[in-house]
C-alpha cells in the first residue's frame, strides 16, 4: 500500500499536480533517500514510456483518418488488405486449384491493370463464389496486379483528369463503335472510357465479358463519337499459318507504340487451341491489342504473355470473336457486325499503320 | 520568407496533432514519395507504409522544442523516406538499385535510429500489455493511452467508485511495470 502511495506520489510530481508545499516534501524526500529517488526515476520513466506510446498510437490515428480521406478522393491509392492471405487460401485448399493457379501463375496479363480496390472492396470480398473460375480470376488479377505494378511503375504516378487506374489496349470491330478488348482488362472496372490517337475520350459501357475466352466487347456511348462506316481490316475465319509475319498497335505507354513479330505456334499456352503463340514484344498495356497479318487481317487480339521466357506472347485467335459475337445478339437486341472489308491489303507497312491507327483505342477505367 | 512561414506553420499544426496540417503534407509530399518507391522496386502499398514511418519521425522531430527547421518538410520527408525505404529493401534482400531520383537530401541517420528505438520500445510495451491479462490490460489504456478521467472508469468496468478503481490501476500498474522492465533490461 506505501508503494501505491509512494507511485501516485511520482505520477502526480509528473504531472504537475502538487502543491507546492508537498511538491517541496516530496523533493526533499527524494534527496535523503536513494531508493524513493530510485524508485521515482523508475516509475516516471515508465509513465513517460507511456505517455509517449499514447502519444504516438493518437498520431497514428489521426494519420488513418487523413490517409482513408485521401484515399476516398483517390490521392492514395487503396491499401490491399489481406488479399495475400485470401491466395495462400486458396493454395492449401484444393490441388485442383493449385494446378490451375500454378498454370496462371505463368501468365502475365498485359494489361496494365491496378485494380487496387477491387479486393479490398467489402462488397467484392462479399461476392466469393464457389465457381472455381472465379476465385482463378481473382489470383490472376491480383497476379496482374502485381506484375503490372512491377512493370508499369509510370501508370502510379500518372494523375489524368479522369482517375483511371488501369490502361490497355482496344480496336474497332464495328465502326458504330463497338470495340474489342480483353475481359481481364474491364472486368470490375467501374467506369470505362476509350481514347484514340488523337486523344478524343469516350465513355464506353462493357456490353459483353467473357473471362473463359478473355473477349469484352465495349460500346462507346459517348454521343459525341461519330459513327464510321468502314474499318481498314477483316477478320479471317482460317487459321494462320506458323511463321507468318505479324505486327501490332497497342499502348504500353501512352503513345501509341508499333511491334512485329511471327507466329510461333498455332496453340496458346499450355496447348490452349483458342490462341496463338506469337513472338513479339509485348508490354503491360498491350493487352487487347489487334494482331495483323501483312494483309492487314487481324488475326487475333493480344492477351497474355509468359512470365519466365522472353517473347512468348499469346493472342486470342480472331475467330472466338464470332463466338462473342453470336452470344452478344442471343442476350440483346444488337446491330454489331464484324468488318468484311480489308483496305490495307498491298500497302507497305507505314502507309497500313497510317491507316490503321485511328481504330485502335486506348482503354482505360477505374 | 514565406515558404519558411507557411512550413513552420504546418510542423507547428502537425506537432499540436491538427489533422488540417496533417492532410496537407499528404497532399503535398506522398505523390513523390510514392513515385519514389514505385521507381524502385515497391508497391503503393510500402509507399503509404514508409510515408506514414516518415510523418511520425517528422512528428517526434517537430514537437521537440529545439527543432529548429534548416530544410524545407518535402526535402526532409524524402530524405527519410528514402533512407528507410533503402533499409528495408537491404534488409529484405530486395536491394537493387534502379532509377534513383536526383534530389537533395539532409542526413536523418540520427532521426531514423532514434525513430526504430522507440519502435522497439513501444513493442516491448504493448507486448506487456498482452500479457497483463484483462481487464488489466483495458484499466490501463483506458487511463494511460485513452486518457480516460478515474471516475470515468469506475463507472465503464463497473467499480464502485474512482479510488477502487484506481486501487486496481496500481496493481495493474506495478504488474506491468514489472514485465516490461524485466525484457527492458534483458533486450
Amino acid at each position: 500500500m506505501e508503494e501505491n502511495i509512494l507511485l501516485d506520489a511520482v505520477e502526480r510530481y509528473r504531472n504537475g499536480e502538487m502543491s507546492s508545499e508537498e511538491k517541496a516534501y516530496f523533493e526533499d524526500l527524494r534527496k535523503n533517500n536513494a531508493d524513493i529517488d530510485q524508485i521515482a526515476v523508475e516509475h516516471s520513466f515508465f509513465l513517460g514510456e507511456l505517455a509517449q506510446l499514447s502519444e504516438r498510437k493518437n498520431l497514428k490515428h489521426k494519420l488513418d483518418l487523413v490517409e482513408s480521406k485521401l484515399e476516398n478522393e483517390g490521392v492514395l491509392a487503396a491499401k490491399e488488405r489481406k488479399t495475400s492471405a485470401k491466395i495462400f487460401y486458396l493454395w492449401n485448399r484444393s490441388k485442383r486449384t493449385i494446378a490451375v493457379a500454378a498454370c496462371i501463375a505463368g501468365l502475365v496479363s498485359l494489361s496494365t491493370a491496378t485494380f487496387v480496390s477491387v479486393y479490398s472492396d467489402k462488397k467484392n470480398v462479399a461476392a466469393i463464389t464457389p465457381l472455381v473460375d472465379n476465385k482463378l480470376h481473382q489470383i490472376e488479377h491480383k497476379i496482374n496486379q502485381i506484375e503490372s505494378k512491377l512493370n508499369d511503375a509510370n501508370t502510379a504516378s500518372i494523375k489524368p483528369k479522369f482517375e483511371a487506374n488501369f490502361r490497355a489496349t482496344g480496336f474497332l470491330i464495328d465502326g458504330a463503335g463497338y470495340i474489342i478488348t480483353n475481359a481481364h482488362v474491364v472486368n470490375n472496372a467501374k467506369n470505362i472510357i476509350v481514347e484514340n490517337k488523337k486523344g478524343d475520350q469516350f465513355f464506353a459501357d462493357a456490353v459483353y465479358s467473357n473471362i473463359a475466352s478473355d473477349l469484352a466487347i465495349l460500346k462507346i456511348v459517348d454521343t459525341a463519337f461519330k459513327k464510321l462506316n468502314s474499318l481498314p481490316y477483316s477478320f479471317p475465319k482460317s487459321n494462320a499459318d506458323l511463321a507468318e509475319p505479324i505486327f501490332t498497335l497497342g499502348y504500353p505507354r501512352e503513345e501509341v507504340v508499333y511491334g512485329e513479330g511471327y507466329l510461333s505456334a498455332k496453340s496458346g499456352y499450355s496447348g490452349d487451341t483458342t490462341s496463338y503463340q506469337i513472338s513479339i514484344s509485348a508490354n503491360p498495356g498491350n493487352s487487347g491489342g489487334p494482331v495483323l497479318n501483312s494483309n492487314g487481317e487481324v488475326i487475333g487480339i493480344i492477351s497474355s504473355k509468359e512470365t519466365n521466357a522472353d517473347g512468348v506472347v499469346f493472342a486470342i485467335k480472331s475467330n472466338n470473336i464470332y463466338t462473342a459475337i453470336k452470344d452478344v445478339k442471343r442476350t440483346q437486341d444488337s446491330t454489331i457486325k464484324l468488318s468484311s472489308t480489308n483496305s490495307l491489303k498491298g500497302l507497305n507497312r507505314v502507309q497500313q499503320i497510317k491507316k490503321l491507327e485511328d481504330y485502335i483505342y486506348k482503354v482505360k477505367g477505374n | 520568407m514565406k515558404i519558411y512561414d507557411e512550413e513552420k506553420a504546418l510542423l507547428e499544426g502537425l506537432a499540436g496533432g491538427d489533422t488540417d496540417a496533417i492532410e496537407k503534407i499528404y497532399r503535398e509530399n506522398y505523390p513523390v514519395i510514392q513515385a519514389f518507391i514505385v521507381k524502385n522496386n515497391g508497391y503503393a502499398d510500402d509507399a503509404r507504409d514508409i510515408f506514414q514511418e516518415a510523418m511520425i519521425v517528422l512528428f517526434e522531430k517537430a514537437k521537440t522544442d529545439s527543432f529548429v527547421l534548416t530544410c524545407q518538410i518535402k526535402t526532409y520527408l524524402y530524405s527519410v523516406c528514402k533512407r528507410l525505404w533503402l533499409k528495408k529493401l537491404q534488409k529484405e534482400d530486395r536491394y537493387n538499385p534502379s532509377i534513383e531520383m536526383i534530389k537533395e537530401t539532409v542526413p536523418v541517420e540520427e532521426e531514423i535510429e532514434f525513430h526504430e528505438k522507440k519502435n522497439d520500445e513501444f513493442l516491448l510495451m504493448e507486448s506487456a500489455m498482452q500479457k497483463i491479462g484483462e481487464p488489466c490490460k483495458s484499466l490501463l489504456e483506458a487511463f494511460y493511452i485513452k486518457k480516460m478521467s478515474m471516475p470515468e472508469i469506475a463507472g465503464l468496468f463497473g467499480y464502485t467508485n474512482a479510488d477502487n478503481a484506481k486501487t486496481q490501476k496500481y496493481k495493474c500498474l506495478v504488474r506491468l511495470k514489472k514485465i516490461f522492465f524485466a525484457q527492458y533490461k534483458n533486450g
